[in-house]
């Protein structure tokens, strides 16, 4: 949306952020604290696929290893909601099980708040800066990358499933009952906060990918994703653009396992099985790659449904979700928002016998702040397919 | 010397059902450039299908050839999920061919549609299922066909298959009433095949004891290798699948049919996956997320062996089998007691089936490193490499 000085711009611009102050103040008077909370869970996962909607939207890495860095980031958080309201040389419970009676070293720092909002994104980010380093720089990618990140996740899965004597194995932890600035995490007054956090986390996670994909950066990505060869040989070094998208991806991922927990209640290696991660693509899928509202759409609309479906036919949602994937690949391969984009609307009008309005009016062509948005819209065409 | 001949065995015995998972993708990725998701499930497809035949001839007048129903099993299983597979390719699979992250996606898709079927299928959903498929395929047949040609066609395609969906719920859920219909066929729970006689037993060779299921699938991967090497490489069908591997444009104009040919390898690589689903049955109970387990671990044997290299797969699979055991049982301990205290404990740690695997797949991961086209790599000079 460029800036643009007549009257209709300037609502264009503003209309949305007043919709979202305007939402997240109404929206908790309204819903019951089940569905708020439903809610928040579903925006926070918006922040992990605009994550995947950077890598795989704008670079062209289907990543199907997102989950470790979002479990990584939740897992920060359970550790320090565990630690935090204990008394001085207690242990977290489920330690007496296995016979620990010194705390594991590694958990130490996460007694510290400070440290632990400072972990729950830079571990994530850094693992994933590792990963993508290692494999990027021998030029795998396609689908070697996509097979090679679910290897990784199995790793991360098998690992934090096993280890019962360190991490608590199959059952997580719980934060349901810790105490946060001295009240409880499950209660509906602190789900609230979570839940503004959490819409001014997704906006700002926005922002950072907007200004990411906008300008150079983002031609780079666009530019990896379309022909990675071809730029490879103008001079650039694809390694070094494809290795910070990715660590930016797993923060981001980091950030939102974080607020996904708090607002759960719970931290379990389930978050690193193979169906999540991959669900995660397909809520950019739906919601429209290369498009960032669409990443955060998706989420939130999929999630919906299917905690709609799964109330009421819970063995029906796998058909759904399987027809979406069929269906979105090979009928709406850029998402709703890429098909609204793409004039979809008028498409059906037309079919429907109703004339497309004409694209152009003499007035219009005349118009220059018209004609520079109509050419930033097609020097940044909205995602899709190359 | 028996401890060695034990990691061996059974070594090679992981890296069978390795080896026969990953026969299958090695034709359709390795050959085909395809990445089926669906591989594990076409597997469980094959593994119901040993499971119906066994049952059919538990008994009634074929209650004779009970004693070798694995056997016939094998081509069964081998048609059933071969079609599968034939259909897949003809309805979605074609739409995308170099396209293969949409196709990882579709495929993903039908994954989960697989599963949710066998648990979910009854005789009112299958038969809800034939009316909506027999109804969205015969609308057109049916209906003015000017209705056919007009600019809303592809809205009234869409609407008559939400309607044709619709009926076969309505069906579905009608007919779900009647007790002796709603049954499910499989359930949502494992199922277990009992191995037949001769195959319950162990043969003891030198000291090592080898459970006769184990021998029965390490000789039916060695048949299965076999079969499909000759038929890549001797049959005129296997050399025509080589040459549009190589070349596909070509292939084409020197009259080879490539779609016909295409349909064969996914014929082909499905089948072996369902013959993969029968050795799978003999190691144990199986439920409808079999796939899950071997996916994963099939496509890292492919990328290990090297890309439409049979033999590469063949060593990766029995590599990882071989690796995979003796980290897992921790035998390194038994060979070598007097190892320093910390490369001890750390080998203990590994030492369990979930740890093997974190260690296994990160060995692949490093060796990745190192040779980034596998242990095989194809030789040729492209900017893709």
């Amino acid at each position: 949306m460029l800036s643009s000085s007549s009257s209709g711009g300037s609502l264009r611009r503003w209309a949305p952020w007043v919709l979202i102050v305007a939402a997240s103040i109404i929206l908790p008077a309204v819903l019951p604290p089940f569905r708020l909370n439903l809610l928040g869970r579903f925006l926070s996962l918006g922040i992990v696929a605009l994550g995947v909607d950077l890598i795989w939207g704008y670079t062209g890495l289907l990543s199907l290893g997102q989950g470790i860095f979002f479990a990584l980031g939740g897992y920060a958080i359970g550790m320090h909601l565990s630690l935090n309201s204990l008394e001085p040389g207690q242990l977290p419970e489920f330690f007496g099980l296995y016979g620990v009676k010194e705390l594991p070293a590694f958990w130490q720092p996460f007694a510290s708040p400070l440290f632990t909002l400072v972990a729950l994104w830079t571990i994530p980010a850094l693992v994933a800066g590792v990963l993508g380093y290692l494999v990027f720089r021998n030029r795998i990618k396609g689908v070697y990358f996509s097979i090679l990140t679910q290897a990784a996740l199995l790793v991360f899965f098998n690992f934090f499933n096993g280890q019962q004597r360190l991490i608590n194995g199959t059952n997580g932890l719980k934060t349901d009952t810790a105490r946060l600035f001295g009240e409880l995490v499950g209660s509906d007054a602190m789900q609230r906060n979570l839940f503004w956090l959490t819409v001014l986390l997704v906006v700002a996670a926005w922002l950072l990918c907007r200004w990411l994909t906008r300008g150079r950066f983002g031609d780079a990505l666009v530019a990896i994703r379309d022909d990675e060869p071809r730029m490879r040989f103008t001079g650039y070094n694809p390694t070094a653009y494809k290795t910070l998208v990715f660590t930016v991806a797993g923060a981001l991922a980091g950030i939102s396992g974080a607020l996904y927990t708090v607002q759960s209640g719970i931290v379990s290696p389930q978050y690193m099985a193979v169906p999540f991660s991959i669900e995660m693509v397909i809520w950019v899928a739906v919601g429209g790659r290369g498009t960032l509202i669409g990443a955060v759409l998706g989420a939130v609309l999929i999630n919906y449904a299917r905690s709609l479906i799964s109330e009421q036919l819970p063995e029906t949602w796998l058909f759904v979700q399987g027809a979406l994937f069929l269906l979105v690949v090979t009928g709406l391969p850029d998402g709703l928002v890429g098909w609204w984009r793409q004039g979809g609307l008028q498409h059906l009008l037309a079919m429907l016998g109703r004339a497309p309005r004409a694209s152009t009016y003499p007035g219009l062509d005349l118009d220059p702040s018209v004609q520079a948005e109509k050419s930033s819209f097609l020097s940044h065409p909205p995602g899709g397919e190359p | 010397m028996t401890l060695f001949l034990d990691t061996l065995f059974n070594g090679l015995a992981i890296g069978s059902v390795l080896m026969l998972a990953a026969l299958g993708l090695a034709v359709v990725f390795g050959l085909m450039g395809v990445i089926n998701m669906a591989h594990g499930e076409l597997m469980m497809v094959g593994a119901y299908t040993t499971y119906v035949v066994q049952n059919l001839l538990k008994e009634g007048p074929l209650e004779a050839l009970f004693p070798v129903y694995i056997l016939l099993a094998i081509p069964s299983a081998f048609l059933v999920s071969g079609l599968a597979g034939l259909l897949l390719e003809k309805t979605v699979i074609r739409r995308l061919y170099g396209r293969p992250l949409e196709t990882l996606l579709a495929t993903w898709g039908v994954s989960l549609i697989l599963q949710q079927f066998v648990r979910s299928v009854s005789s009112a959903f299958f038969l809800g299922l034939l009316l909506a498929v027999a109804v969205g395929l015969l609308a057109p047949r049916f209906t003015p066909a000017p209705w056919w040609r007009q600019p809303w066609t592809p809205l009234l395609r869409a609407g008559s298959w939400v309607l044709a969906v619709a009926a076969g719920v309505i069906i579905a859920g009608g007919l779900g009433s009647v007790r002796a219909l709603h049954q499910p066929w499989f359930s949502a729970r494992n199922i277990d095949v009992t191995a037949p006689q001769w195959l319950r037993g162990s043969i003891d060779l030198a000291g090592v004891t080898m459970p006769s299921a184990r021998l029965f699938i390490l000789a039916l991967t060695a048949l299965a290798l076999v079969a499909v090497s000759w038929f890549l490489q001797k049959s005129a069908w296997g050399i025509r699948i080589r040459a549009v591997t190589q070349n596909r444009a070509m292939s084409s104009c020197l009259g080879i049919p490539t779609e016909t040919v295409d349909a064969l390898t996914f014929f082909v690589g499905s089948g072996l996956a369902g013959i993969a689903g029968v050795a799978v049955t003999l190691l144990g109970s199986v439920g409808p997320n079999l796939g899950g387990n071997y996916i994963v671990l099939a496509f890292m044997v492919v990328v290990l062996g090297g890309l439409g290299k049979l033999w590469g797969t063949v060593v990766a699979a029995f590599l990882l089998g071989i690796v995979d055991y003796v980290i897992g049982s921790g035998s390194l301990l038994l060979i070598w007691p007097t190892m320093p205290a910390a490369l001890n404990s750390t080998i203990a740690f590994f030492a369990t089936t979930s740890m093997a695997k974190v260690l296994v797949f990160i060995l692949i991961m490093v060796f990745l490193q190192f040779r980034p086209a596998g242990l095989f790599p194809q030789k040729g000079r492209m900017v893709e490499a």
